[in-house]
């Protein structure tokens, strides 16, 4: 049986001038559906870059990736991404920028009462329904990111892609926000590619967890099963054997055989 | 869903509005109006605090000036005596004795009719070349060079030309205002769409929308506040250049009846020429200004 999605032998390789830096190097790794895998790595070690090569938004050098069976070659809407920076469109309300992904999406399939609905039902699973008619300047930072993730939602993708989805939020709106991510992946059994830097959240999200070596040319280092139950809670996770130790691979892997020197 | 955990964490603000009206009860805050006496008088002393300044500058100026020309030998007439001269132009901006003999209204319109059309036409032009020349490198190589030398070219200088050309003062004068005002347009309308963040483009591309759509929806409103700073600049310059080309055309128009009132050492009319050029230019300014600030409502946010 083929994989779902399958990142086969990528390489990626930048050129410029006469100057070539190898980012890549041999990735290959294959994810099944409905499942929630966390790629973790030092920053500049290419996570971002092999995410950007699945959402077709850069292309590989060697190798790619498949998803269903077939090459990803451009971006489309079946590998919706939640961007670091949430991307929001200033000048659309939360509302509009949702609609606009579902209008895109959904043009000629649905009608337009479904649209709206469609558009409130994902503002809904993220919980930010009540503040529809506010532009992204008038929100906070985490609630932002909720409405990037319910545009990405409402795509109504095969693979969801988050890259350092919540990189740039304080620690309990992160918190919040992870929560909320596990809940929405119980109930929609979405497959996800998560990009971290966080051992604690790729750990308490992924089914697993994907170590990258140091760039430049990195590759897969290690990968780890997360063998917990769903759905999980973080706060009895805390004293969790299994969680414990799984955390302590993921530590031991980035800090002490894959230092990042340059970091200090 | 994993609400305990949520509950737990209400404290935060961020949180509690996320959070289900049931954790936490929501408090709504109406503030507080004043009576409508006091805003009304706050609004007046904030109207006063606008105006008067402004009002007693021009009092002053007036004053100095009357003083300056009161003196025999003065070239110039004081305010007073450009009042009493030009009431009859003040009084009655409209009337129409045939041939160039028109009010003031009537030239100003004629004028303001030339930049309409150049400056409609610059507009759509300019924005249509901005865009092809900050999406497109090779547009920009090609292009660049030529527009960074020609819009050194003073506006009067196309004249000549265009009288040339099209053998008539009419298409001269809006061909004169469409390359005055042109230049400001293409340039800003470049930067503003080669600073679309990635990120919006990355957007674009992952709903994979077209050519039109990003158009559209991306490209207008991310460039929108530079757009309009390169049709204000346009609208002042061709405003600038209607009289100047104008005063050269002949027929009916500002610049022209400035020219005759010279001719015929009407100094005061030229004053109150002027000072209509003046307002108008303003008023003009401030309306795509104030369509700026209605369009680009939104944008400059991040």
């Amino acid at each position: 049986m083929q994989p779902y999605l399958k990142l086969d032998h990528i390489d990626k390789t930048y050129t410029r001038g006469s100057f070539q830096t190898e980012v890549l190097n041999d990735v290959t790794l294959t994810i099944e559906m409905g499942e929630y895998v966390s790629i973790i790595g030092h920053s500049g070690c290419g996570k971002s870059t092999l995410l950007n090569i699945v959402a077709g938004l850069v292309p590989a050098t060697h190798g790619g990736a498949i998803l269903e069976g077939q090459e990803v070659n451009e971006p489309g809407p079946d590998r919706a991404v939640v961007f670091q920076n949430h991307s929001l469109l200033p000048w659309l309300t939360v509302y509009g920028n949702v609609r606009l992904a579902v209008d895109k999406v959904f043009a000629g399939k649905q009608r337009r009462a479904e649209r709206h609905a469609w558009t409130m039902h994902n503002l809904d699973l993220v919980q930010m329904a009540h503040a529809k008619d506010k532009r992204p300047a008038e929100i906070s930072g985490g609630m932002k990111q909720r409405v990037g993730l319910a545009r990405a939602l409402a795509m109504e993708p095969k693979v969801l892609l988050l890259d350092e989805p919540f990189g740039a939020l304080d620690a309990l709106t992160r918190a919040h926000l992870q929560d909320s991510v596990m809940a929405i992946h119980q109930k929609l059994g979405n497959t996800v590619l998560m990009i971290t830097h966080d051992v604690d959240e790729a750990v308490l999200l992924s089914d697993r967890i994907v170590m990258m070596t140091n760039g430049p040319s990195a590759h897969i280092g290690e990968v780890l099963e997360v063998p917990l139950a769903r759905p999980r809670k973080r706060l009895e996770l805390a004293a969790n054997p299994t969680y414990l130790k799984c955390r302590q691979r993921v530590l031991e892997f980035l800090y002490e055989r894959h230092r990042f020197i340059e970091a200090a | 869903m994993n609400m305990p955990i949520m509950k737990s964490e209400a404290e935060s603000p961020v949180l509690e509005s996320a959070a289900p009206a049931a954790t936490a009860k929501v408090l709504s805050l109406s503030p507080k109006r004043a009576p409508l006496s006091e805003r009304i008088a706050t609004g007046l002393s904030d109207v006063a605090a606008r105006l008067v300044p402004p009002i007693v500058v021009i009092a002053l100026a007036l004053l100095i000036w009357e003083v300056l020309c009161r003196r025999t030998g003065a070239t110039l007439p004081p305010p007073s005596r450009v009042v009493r001269d030009t009431w009859e132009l003040i009084v009655n901006p409209f009337f129409d004795h045939g041939g160039i003999d028109k009010g003031l209204f009537w030239h100003l319109s004629a004028s303001l009719h030339r930049v309409a059309l150049g400056y409609a036409l610059a507009s759509v032009v300019g924005v249509a070349l901005g865009t092809l020349v900050g999406q497109s490198i090779w547009a920009m190589r090609g292009l660049d060079p030529i527009f960074q030398v020609l819009r050194t070219v003073p506006p009067l200088a196309w004249l000549p030309l265009s009288l040339a050309a099209f053998r008539d003062g009419q298409p001269s004068a809006i061909f004169v205002i469409f390359i005055t005002s042109i230049w400001p347009i293409i340039i800003n309308t470049a930067v503003g769409i080669r600073n679309i963040p990635q990120d919006y483009r990355n957007v674009a591309q992952v709903l994979r929308l077209n050519h039109l759509e990003f158009f559209w929806k991306i490209m207008v409103p991310s460039a929108a506040p530079y757009i309009f700073t390169g049709l204000r600049i346009g609208i002042g310059l061709s405003w600038l250049a209607i009289v100047a080309a104008e005063m050269l055309i002949g027929g009916v128009g500002v610049g022209f009846f400035i020219w005759d009132a010279w001719n015929s050492s009407h100094i005061s009319e030229i004053i109150l020429a002027l000072i209509y050029v003046g307002i108008v230019g303003f008023v003009l300014d401030r309306i795509v200004a104030a369509i700026a600030s209605i369009v680009t409502r939104g944008t400059a946010a991040s």
